[in-house]
């Protein structure tokens, strides 16, 4: 939809700068005249939102890394004095710390929205590759992250994450090893994540240009899953509509922020993490971050150490090929029938696999005599569930649905009168 | 460069992929300081072995130590701990191997059963397993459940192997010399 430039420069000196580097006309025929279709709901506002979200962490971490010292010996007490001594320092740091979460609620709810309205379907299938990019990005950057402060949990994560590729055959263990700079997580291997967790910020800003990019060549998608045809009638400009639109979206989504940054600081975190990294010691009960815990738990329900890895990287690599799983000629979930009730199934196998990474492996949910049926069992089921779903159930109900008739326009889905049929969610 | 598409290689092709072979060599020797920098550097390597003192542990009771920033389990093993051990058919283990191949010749020359030293790290993903737990009366690893042994061997769970045995040697009947 990146049609002709509309943009005139309205006086001088950006007529002069126009000619020269058109940047304003960049900024014009992105987010001003950028034709929207009329019919986005409030799902598609979170493309803003992740963008405020990796802002905020920028800067409130370039702002603490002003503070912090990256060196096992003081990293602890660096994070408690930004808590006490610095000004404002207990504010940056949970909205630093909150802010990863709140990221990672957002992102998620993006994906899922993906998910539902096929939005990874051509030709929109190198901007879902790269929002997956974005999402590994995110993930190695929140969990170097989570080193820095130096806690229980910190360290024990640190160990467990890295011990993981000691799992590959023949380079495992020099991999290891060169990973943490020494013969367990240290010093080394604390400092190099400081600067890792520095870097990576920058490097999923620039896979968000060109994420970006391929959106505005493709053409944002909606929830009537069908292209624009009439740019004049299915299509509003950017701004004011969409930028309102976001806008609105943004300041609910900061009232949550702000719930859990002012009244909640510490409800995503683990309180073991307060307590300094001991080598000596491993917490009874550790776990990863909120927003892992679904991998965590497919890691654990293989018993087998390297098949548990293979896995765990595969349930995010699987992510990648999905558009090329998916047959339906049908995009959006509203006019799939059958897909519409697997994709609510496959969201609960989600939160279920997060629960059970959240769990002692060996909890029993369901008593039978001595034992019972435990949480490894759930999770087994889970892990093989999240797996058909890409691997059965997205090629398979492509071919075998019938779908609903698709709207004849996007004017046509939300204009009143010309509604069809009126769509739920 | 139009009408160059001979049909035998010419010596200006064999130039070319001489050049091109050449500059990969050069960018590949350019980023291995890079990739070198990471692995141990010469302090880490320069951590020296240790000795401990292992006089004052009474019979069936174990102490943790720390060398090379690992925690080490000395355990002064009773003769339940050991006979329970040795009386495991080896074949039937995950990572097989008997008793007397984890505990090494003390000063006299005769196998010094009693102690056991192993590195303190699960062969899972690398949590320190809780010592005098689970249904081996080895160790339990809290993390995602494996059981070890008396004698320090994988019996149950995800890990893969035994706890590791590090290099060490008695230097008297109450001293032993890690690394
Ligand atoms: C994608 C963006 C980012 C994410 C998801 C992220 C995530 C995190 C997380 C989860 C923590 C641990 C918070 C805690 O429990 O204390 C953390 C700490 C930290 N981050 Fe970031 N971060 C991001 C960007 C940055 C940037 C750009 C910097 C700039 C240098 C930075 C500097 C720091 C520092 C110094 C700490 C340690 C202080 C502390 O623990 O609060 N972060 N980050
Ligand atoms: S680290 Fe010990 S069982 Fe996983």
């Amino acid at each position: 939809m990146s049609g002709e430039s509309t943009y005139t420069p309205g006086n001088g000196f950006s007529r002069w700068l126009d000619d020269r580097l058109p940047v304003m006309r960049l900024v014009n025929d992105s987010f001003v005249d950028y034709p929207t279709p009329r019919n986005l709901n409030y799902w598609w506002t979170f493309g803003g939102i992740l963008t405020f979200c990796l802002a905020v962490q920028i800067v409130t971490g370039i702002v603490l890394a002003m503070h912090y010292i990256p060196t096992t010996e003081l990293a602890f007490a660096s994070v408690e004095h930004i808590m006490r001594d610095v000004n404002y320092g207990w504010l940056l740091r949970y909205v630093h710390a909150n802010g990863a979460s709140m990221f990672f609620i957002a992102v998620y709810i993006h994906m899922f929205r993906g998910l539902y309205y096929g939005s990874y379907k051509a030709p929109r299938e190198v901007l879902w590759i790269l929002g997956v990019l974005i999402y590994l990005l995110m993930m190695a950057t929140a969990f170097f992250g989570y080193v820095l402060p130096w806690g229980q949990m910190s360290f024990w994560g640190a160990t467990v994450i890295t011990n993981l590729f000691g799992a590959i055959p023949f380079v495992g263990e020099a991999l290891r090893t060169w990973l943490w700079g020494g013969f367990a997580v240290g010093d080394p291997t604390l400092n190099r994540f400081f600067s890792l967790h520095y870097l990576f910020p920058f490097l999923i800003a620039g896979v968000v240009i060109l994420h970006v990019w391929a959106l505005h060549v493709s053409g944002q998608g909606n929830p009537a899953g069908i292209e624009v045809k009439d740019p004049k009638k299915d299509t509003v400009p950017f701004t004011p509509y969409a930028t309102i639109k976001d806008a609105f979206g943004l300041v609910i989504f900061a009232i949550l922020f702000a719930y859990f940054v002012f009244y909640n600081p510490n409800g995503l975190g683990e309180p073991d993490n307060y307590i300094e990294a001991n080598p000596l010691s491993t917490p009874a009960h550790i776990v990863p971050e909120w927003y892992l815990l679904p991998f965590y738990a497919i890691l654990r329900a293989v018993p087998d150490k390297l098949g548990g890895v293979v896995l765990m990287f595969g349930a995010i690599a699987i992510l990648f090929v999905l558009p090329w799983l998916d047959t339906s000629k049908v995009r959006s979930a509203r006019f799939r029938p059958l897909y519409k009730q697997f994709f609510w199934i496959f969201a609960a196998a989600c939160i279920g696999l997060g629960y059970c990474g959240g769990q002692q492996p060996d909890k029993i949910l369901i008593h039978v005599g001595d034992g019972g049926f435990d949480v490894t069992d759930l999770s087994r089921i889970l892990t093989v569930y999240y797996f058909a779903h890409f691997l059965i159930l997205f090629p398979v109900l492509g071919l075998i649905e019938k779908p609903k008739p698709l709207p004849e326009s996007i004017a046509a889905s939300v204009l009143p009168g010309t509604r069809q049929e009126k769509a739920t969610s | 460069m139009a009408e160059t598409h001979a049909d035998e290689p010419t010596r200006r092709d064999f130039l070319y992929v001489a050049t091109g072979s050449l500059a990969a060599v050069g960018a590949a020797a350019a980023i291995w300081p890079l990739i070198d920098q990471m692995n141990p550097d010469a302090s880490v390597l320069a951590l020296a072995s240790a000795e401990f003192d292992i006089g004052a542990i009474p019979v069936g009771q174990e102490i943790t130590v720390k060398w090379r920033g690992k925690p080490i389990f000395i355990r002064h093993r009773s003769e339940e701990e050991i006979a329970e051990a040795e009386s495991v058919d080896v074949s039937s283990l995950p990572d097989p191997q008997p008793d007397d191949a984890r505990v090494i010749a003390g000063p006299g020359g005769e196998l010094e059963k009693q102690w056991l030293v192993v590195v303190g790290i699960c062969t899972h993903l690398g949590c320190v397993p809780l010592s005098y737990r689970g249904e081996y009366d080895g160790y339990f690893c809290p993390c995602h459940g494996s059981v070890y042994d008396t004698s320090g061997r994988i019996r149950k769970g995800p890990a893969p192997l035994n706890l590791e045995v590090p290099p060490y040697e008695f230097v008297s009947d109450t001293r032993i010399k890690i690394g």
